[in-house]
C-alpha cells in the first residue's frame, strides 16, 4: 500500500519565523493561505477543541517561514474553548506552538469597517500586524475607491492590496511579511490602537494588579468585556469566586459612567475605525445595484427562493444517490474481480480468507463511500464558495429551529438520507458545538441508501405477493418517514437534555455572491476524501476484519471424519461442481445448435417443391428425436448441480452456526425472540455491524441459498421470486425451539426486522466518522447505544402489536 | 429595562417591514448575543434596511454598512429602532 503523501509532523525549528493568518469568514483567507503555503500542508489538532489550524511553509528572500491559518472568526472575544484557540495561539499560550512573529490580518476591502473590527483586536496582542486588503476588485465593482497609502499612514500599519484568487499582490505581501517578521518584536511597539475611555483603562489596571502580571493584558480586557465569556470561566477556575464578584462590581461602575460592557468595546473600536479610515474610502453618491442585490431578490424570495432551493437540493440529493451509483458499482465490481482472482490463485486457508473476505472486502467497503463523499463535498464547497450556503441556512432556519437546530443543519441532515457518512462530515459548516453534536448524533437516524436492500428484500418477500398493490409503497414510505420524524424529535430531546444550553446566536453574514474557484472546490473534495480514508477508513477496515474473524473461527469441521477445515471440505465440492457446470454449458450449446439447424430445415422445407419435402421432413424428425435425450441430460445435470449447491450451503450454514458469532447468536436467541427473530436473524444482525446491507448477504448464507449480492436485489423487480426470498418465506423455527416447525417469518417479523434496521446504527463507517469528527469515543458509543435501544424497542412494539392484531 | 418603559412606542427591528430603513437606538442586554450584534456593527446610530424575510417569516435579511446580515426575529427584537 502506498504511504500517505502528507508530510510527516516535523518539530518547529526555533529559529524559523512564523506568520499567522487572521480574518473574518468569507474574506478569501483560505485562498490566501493556499497561495502562501503551497501544497504541502498539515493539520494541527488541539486537545478538547473541535477546530483545527492548518500549517504550511512559505519561502521568501531565501528564508523559510511557517504559515499558520487560524480558524475564521469575526472577533477575538472567546466564548468557548474553540474560540480560544486563535487567541492562545497569537499570545503564544498554545502548547507546542511558537508565538507568531507577524499576524496577517486579511480583510474584505468591499466591507472594510466591519472587517477592521477584528484587526483592532489583533493590534492589542503584542504581535506586529500586516493588513492585507483582499478583494480589491470586488470593492472596485461596488464603486468603492480606496486610498491604500493614506490608510497605511492613518493606521500606522503596512497595508498590502490583494486579489488573492488571481494571485495579484502576493509577492509584495511576502516581502512585507519577511521584513516585518525579522524586526519583531520592535515593530509591534509603534502600532496604533484604539484608546478606550479612561474609566475603562482604570478598571483594567486594577484587575491586572489583582490577577497578577502573568495574565496577558489582552485577557484581562476580555475578562472585563465578555459577560459569561470563556476568559471568565478559565481565570475563575484558578482565581476563585472573589474574582467574579470584583469583575461584576467593575462592570457596574463602568455602566454608571456610561461605559457599559459590551457596548463600550464596539463603540470604541468602530469609532477608531471611522477615524483611521476617514478620507480613505470614497463611496459613490448612489450605492450601485450589485449582482448580489439582483440575485438576492430572487434567491431569498419567499416563493422563488424556496423553489430554487428545493430544486437545488433535489439535484444534490439525486446526484449523491444516482451519480455515485455507477462509480460505486465499479468499486464493487473491482472488489469482486480482485477477490475472485486472489481466491483462485492462493491456497485455501485462514490467510487467504483474511485477505479476501477481510482485507479486500474491507478496503472495498471503505472505498465505496468515496464517490458519495466527493460528490457531496464538491457541492458543499461550490455552494459555500459562491456564497449560497448562507442563503440556504437562511431559508431553512425556521424549519430547523423547531427541533432546536439552525438552518445550517439542513444540508447535513438531507445528505444523510443518501448516506450518513458524508452527512456527518458535512456538519463542519455548523460552528456551534452543541448544534453540531446534535446534528451528528441524529444524522444516522435518517433512512440511508444502505437500508434500501434490506427493505426491498423483506417487502418483496412478504408484503408484495397476494397483498394489496399499495402495501409495498406504503410500508417503504413509512420506513423512510420513521427516520424523518424521529431524527428531529431526538434532536429536540438532546437539545433539551444532554446538550442543553443557551440558544446559540444565529447572526449570519450573507456574503456577496462570487464565481466559485474550481481549484478551491477540487481541493476541498480531495481533503474530505483524504480525511475519510485516513482517519475513518482504518477503523472501518479493522471492524470488518474483526467480524470476519468471528464468522471464520473456529474453522475445523468436527463432523468431517478427517477433521478438515470447512474450507477444505467445501473445496472438495468445487471440482465436481465446475465440471458439471462446464458439461451443462457444453450440452446447452449443443442443444441450441441443434435447435437452430431444425428451424433452418423447417424454413427450407416450406420452400421446397412438394415432391422433395418428404426427405426433408424425415430429417427434421430425426433432429427432433435427438433433442429429447439431450434435454433430459441437461435436466439431470441441473439436479446434480442443485444437490451439490445444497450440500455446499449446508456446510456453510454449519460453519456459521459453529463460529464464534454463531454461538453468540444462539446465546442471544432469548433476547431477540420477543422481536419474532430466531438465532439466525440474530447472527445476521450481529454480523451486519460493519454495514447494514451485509445482513442480506448473511441471511443468504445462513438460509442455505449461497451468497447474495445486495446490489443485485435493488434491480430484481420480482424480489419475491428470488431464491433468498423463497427461502425466507419457507424458513421454519428449528427443533428444540418453543415454536419448532412454525414459519419464522410472519408479516410482523418482517416488519420488526425492517424497523430494527431502520433505527439501529449497524454501520461501522458512521461510528468511525463520528469518532473522527467529535474526537472522542464517547459520542459514537452513545450513538450506537441509543440507536440500538431505540431499534430494539421499535422492533419489539411492532412485533408484539403486529402479532396481537393479525395473530 | 428602564429605557423600555420610558419609550413604550419605540419599535424593535423585528417589527420593521421589508424595504423599510431604520436607525438603531439601543441594544438590550449584555449577553453573548448582544456582544455579537455589536461586533457585527449593529451600533447605536447605525442605519439598517430590511431586505427580505425567509419563507416562514423568520429570519430576516438586513443591509448595513457595506454588507448583508441575517438575524432571527427573536434576535432582532433586542434592537430598538426608529423607522426612517
Amino acid at each position: 500500500m502506498a504511504t500517505p503523501s502528507l508530510p510527516v509532523e516535523t518539530p518547529i525549528a526555533s529559529d524559523r519565523l512564523t506568520v499567522a493568518l487572521l480574518g473574518n469568514p468569507n474574506t478569501g483567507k483560505t485562498t490566501l493561505f493556499n497561495a502562501l503555503a503551497g501544497l504541502r500542508q498539515r493539520v494541527g489538532n488541539y486537545p478538547g477543541v473541535t477546530v483545527e489550524t492548518k500549517k504550511g511553509q512559505m519561502t521568501c528572500c531565501g528564508k523559510v517561514f511557517d504559515v499558520v491559518d487560524l480558524p475564521g472568526t469575526y472577533s477575538l472575544a472567546p466564548r468557548s474553548p474553540d474560540e480560544m484557540v486563535a487567541v492562545d495561539l497569537i499570545l503564544g499560550h498554545q502548547e507546542g506552538e511558537k508565538q507568531p512573529d507577524v499576524v496577517v490580518s486579511i480583510v474584505d476591502a468591499s466591507n472594510l469597517e466591519r472587517n477592521l473590527y477584528l484587526t483592532t483586536q489583533a493590534l492589542e496582542l503584542g504581535v506586529p500586524v500586516v493588513l492585507a486588503l483582499n478583494m480589491m476588485d470586488v470593492a472596485a465593482g461596488q464603486g468603492l475607491r480606496l486610498d491604500v497609502e493614506r490608510l497605511a499612514q492613518q493606521m500606522a500599519l503596512p497595508v498590502v492590496p490583494l486579489q488573492a484568487n488571481k494571485g495579484v499582490g502576493l509577492d509584495r505581501l511576502r516581502q512585507v511579511l519577511a521584513e516585518v517578521a525579522s524586526h519583531h518584536p520592535t515593530s509591534a511597539q509603534g502600532q496604533k490602537r484604539p484608546s478606550f475611555p479612561a474609566a475603562f483603562e482604570q478598571e483594567v489596571a486594577a484587575l491586572q494588579a489583582m490577577v497578577g502580571e502573568e495574565v496577558a493584558p489582552y485577557l484581562v480586557r476580555r475578562l472585563l468585556l465578555d459577560v459569561g465569556g470563556y476568559t471568565e470561566q478559565r481565570l475563575g477556575q484558578t482565581l476563585g469566586a472573589s474574582l467574579a464578584q470584583q469583575v461584576q462590581a467593575a462592570r457596574q461602575r463602568l455602566a454608571s459612567v456610561g461605559c457599559s460592557v459590551p457596548g463600550v468595546e464596539a463603540r470604541t473600536r468602530y469609532g477608531w475605525i471611522r477615524e483611521v479610515t476617514a478620507g480613505c474610502v470614497q463611496r459613490p453618491a448612489q450605492r450601485p445595484v450589485t449582482w448580489t442585490d439582483r440575485l438576492d431578490r430572487v434567491l431569498t424570495h419567499r416563493l422563488w427562493g424556496t423553489l430554487i432551493f428545493l430544486v437545488m437540493m433535489f439535484l444534490v440529493f439525486q446526484s449523491i444517490f444516482t451519480a455515485a451509483r455507477p462509480l460505486m458499482d465499479w468499486i464493487n465490481a473491482g472488489k469482486g474481480l480482485l477477490a475472485g482472482w486472489l481466491r483462485d490463485s492462493l491456497p485455501i486457508g485462514p490467510l487467504t480468507s483474511l485477505l479476501v473476505d477481510g482485507v479486500v472486502a474491507g478496503v472495498g467497503g471503505v472505498l465505496v463511500f468515496l464517490p458519495q463523499i466527493l460528490i457531496l463535498f464538491g457541492f458543499i464547497a461550490l455552494l459555500e464558495d459562491c456564497g449560497y450556503m448562507a442563503r440556504a441556512a437562511f431559508l431553512m432556519d425556521k424549519l430547523m429551529s423547531r427541533c432546536g437546530l439552525s438552518g445550517k443543519s439542513f444540508i447535513p441532515m438531507l445528505s444523510s438520507v443518501a448516506c450518513a457518512v458524508p452527512g456527518i462530515m458535512a456538519t463542519r459548516v455548523i460552528e456551534h458545538r452543541r448544534d453540531r453534536l446534535a446534528t451528528i448524533l441524529v444524522a444516522p437516524l435518517m433512512s440511508c441508501s444502505a437500508r434500501l436492500p434490506v427493505y426491498i428484500l423483506l417487502i418483496g418477500a412478504f408484503l408484495s405477493v397476494g397483498r394489496p398493490w399499495w402495501l409495498p409503497g406504503v410500508v417503504m414510505f413509512a420506513l423512510y418517514a420513521l427516520g424523518l420524524v424521529l431524527a428531529p424529535l431526538v434532536a429536540l430531546l438532546l437539545k433539551r437534555t444532554l446538550l442543553r444550553g443557551e440558544t446559540p446566536v444565529f447572526v449570519l453574514e450573507m456574503p456577496s455572491y462570487k464565481c466559485p474557484s474550481a481549484r478551491l472546490v477540487l481541493r476541498r473534495m480531495l481533503e474530505s476524501a483524504w480525511n475519510f480514508l485516513y482517519r475513518a477508513g482504518t477503523l472501518i477496515l479493522a471492524s470488518m476484519i474483526v467480524v470476519w474473524a468471528l464468522l471464520y473461527f473456529p474453522s475445523t469441521d468436527r463432523e468431517d471424519p478427517q477433521q478438515r477445515s470447512f474450507e477444505e471440505v467445501l473445496a472438495t465440492l468445487d471440482q465436481p461442481l465446475s465440471d458439471r457446470r462446464d458439461e451443462q454449458k457444453e450440452k446447452e450449446e449443443k442443444l441450441a445448435d441443434l435447435r437452430v439447424q431444425l428451424t433452418q430445415l423447417k424454413v427450407q422445407e416450406q420452400t421446397l417443391p412438394l415432391a422433395q419435402r418428404g426427405a426433408a421432413h424425415q430429417q427434421c424428425q430425426q433432429l427432433e428425436a435427438a433433442l429429447v435425450p439431450l434435454e433430459g441430460e441437461i435436466n439431470d445435470l441441473k439436479t446434480a448441480i442443485a444437490e451439490i449447491e445444497k450440500a455446499h450451503n449446508h456446510i456453510t450454514e454449519r460453519w456459521k452456526q459453529q463460529s464464534l458469532l454463531g454461538r453468540l447468536g444462539k446465546l442471544l436467541e432469548p433476547v431477540v425472540e420477543p422481536l419474532g427473530w430466531d438465532w439466525r436473524i440474530g447472527v445476521a444482525a450481529l454480523a451486519s455491524f460493519p454495514a447494514r446491507e451485509v445482513v442480506v448477504g448473511t441471511l443468504g448464507i445462513i438460509y442455505e441459498v449461497g451468497e447474495v449480492d445486495p446490489g443485485e436485489l435493488s434491480e430484481a423487480k420480482e424480489v419475491a421470486q428470488t431464491r433468498l426470498a423463497r427461502a425466507l418465506q419457507e424458513a421454519k423455527w428449528e427443533e428444540g425451539s418453543a415454536r419448532a416447525g412454525q414459519k419464522v417469518y410472519s408479516v410482523p417479523t418482517a416488519l420488526s426486522l425492517m424497523v430494527f434496521f431502520a433505527l439501529c446504527c449497524q454501520c461501522a463507517s458512521t461510528l468511525a466518522v463520528i469518532r473522527r469528527e467529535t474526537g472522542s469515543w464517547r459520542w459514537p458509543a452513545f450513538t450506537f447505544t441509543y440507536m440500538t435501544v431505540l431499534a430494539y424497542v421499535g422492533a419489539l412494539v411492532v412485533y408484539q402489536v403486529g402479532t396481537g392484531l393479525f395473530g | 429595562m428602564l429605557r423600555l418603559l420610558e419609550t413604550p412606542t419605540m419599535p424593535t427591528l423585528d417589527q420593521i417591514p421589508v424595504g423599510q430603513r431604520a436607525r438603531i437606538e439601543a441594544l438590550h442586554g449584555s449577553d453573548g448575543l448582544v456582544q455579537r450584534l455589536y461586533e457585527m456593527g449593529l451600533l447605536e446610530g447605525e442605519e439598517v434596511e430590511v431586505i427580505a424575510l425567509a419563507p416562514m417569516g423568520d429570519p430576516m435579511e438586513l443591509q448595513l454598512r457595506d454588507y448583508r446580515l441575517s438575524l432571527r426575529c427573536s434576535e432582532a427584537a433586542r434592537i430598538q429602532v426608529t423607522p426612517l
